[in-house]
């Protein structure tokens, strides 16, 4: 790989998730809260290793370990399927994904809305 | 901790934070179980960012992502080699609206060629919010038919800027080609109660098409 290719930042991704595809990543949405679940971190990746250290603070969502990162959503997913498997990471709130919203998920949304005017 | 919630880079699009509620730091609350999204769509500096970062609880985040040319999402290079590439960027923020509910607001550019990305982000969110300019309405098509294939229920907030022309609300539906049943209100992206309120008329249109269609 060149030194040009690098400098676009063409590489860093391959090289973060080791260039695997994961079916189990689009277990995850955007805003899948995940928890860290253990404190052993001996023998991930660098990448991973931030990852654990970020997570272990608190409750976070895909998007905003990505951000805090600075990494893509759609890497930060590879990273966090292969976590999970390794029982390093927790799903701790489900994202409603019904073609049909609930009403109930909808007025809470409402009032805790309305609640900041 | 510092040193993952680096202060600077692409992580922080506004500088530092202003005054946010006094219990809203990095991490979510524990009791925390469910995460809604809304987005917050339109053309090009039509406010979106501005919109988001009036509501956050926490200084707006940003993701970028790489993307072919063609709107594949990359999350790796096998097969990118060679094809050019190019990088989008989505603003979020955080709403806690109580103990067990989170609502992230998502700020995601109107280009149609950034598809994929879209249907990552659109897919489950509950509805979007699209911004328009009145100088430039016809800018806001693409990104309205756009929510309609992935039917993405929306409402419209026309946005305020200093010398758009003032439109009746009947010349502005026929114009952007709206539903009856679509919300139609004006907004400004700086004010957070005008964007609270702009929110509100949007989730209550949600409400009511859910009970219709129950
Ligand atoms: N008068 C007025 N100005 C606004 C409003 N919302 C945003 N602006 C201004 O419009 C400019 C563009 O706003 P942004 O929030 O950056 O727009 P954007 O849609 O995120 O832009 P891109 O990400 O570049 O597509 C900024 O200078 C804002 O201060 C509004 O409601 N009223
Ligand atoms: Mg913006």
């Amino acid at each position: 790989m060149s030194a040009d290719r690098r400098l676009q930042g063409l590489v860093r991704p391959y090289v973060v998730t080791g260039g695997r595809a994961h079916a189990s990543r689009n277990t995850f949405d955007a805003v899948t809260v995940v928890i860290a679940t253990r404190e052993q971190v001996a023998g991930l990746s660098p990448e991973k290793k931030r990852l654990m250290e970020l997570c272990r603070g608190g409750a976070l969502s895909v998007a905003e370990i990505a951000a805090h990162l600075s990494l893509p959503i759609s890497v930060t997913k590879v990273l966090l399927s292969d976590l999970v498997d390794s029982g390093h990471i927790a799903t701790h709130a489900a994202v409603s994904h019904a073609a049909r919203p609930d009403m109930k998920l909808l007025k809470d949304v409402l009032d805790g809305l309305r609640a900041r005017l | 901790m510092a040193s993952v919630l680096a202060s600077d880079g692409p992580a922080s699009p506004n500088g530092p934070a202003p005054n946010r509620p006094a219990d809203a730091g990095v991490y979510l609350r524990d009791t925390v179980r469910t995460a809604v999204k809304l987005l917050v769509v339109g053309p090009f500096a039509v406010g979106k960012t501005t919109f988001v970062g009036t509501l956050s609880e926490i200084r707006p985040l940003r993701t970028e992502e790489t993307m072919t040319q063609a709107g594949a999402l990359v999350d790796d290079l096998a097969g990118v080699e060679g094809k050019s590439t190019t990088t989008v960027a989505l603003d979020f923020g955080r709403l806690t609206l109580s103990d067990e509910l989170v609502l992230y607001l998502f700020g995601a550019p109107g280009q149609q060629r950034f598809t994929s990305i879209w249907k990552d982000i659109a897919h489950g969110a509950l509805g979007a919010l699209v911004l328009v300019d009145t100088r430039r309405l016809d800018q806001s098509f693409e990104v309205m038919d756009l929510l309609e294939e992935l039917r993405i229920p929306y409402a419209v907030a026309v946005n305020t800027f200093d010398g758009a022309p003032p439109f009746p609300p009947d010349e502005l539906r026929d114009a952007l080609d709206l539903l009856p049943e679509t919300p139609l209100m004006s907004c400004d992206a700086r004010d957070a109660t005008s964007s609270t309120r702009a929110l509100v008329t949007l989730v209550e249109y949600l409400l009511t098409r859910t009970q219709e269609n129950a």
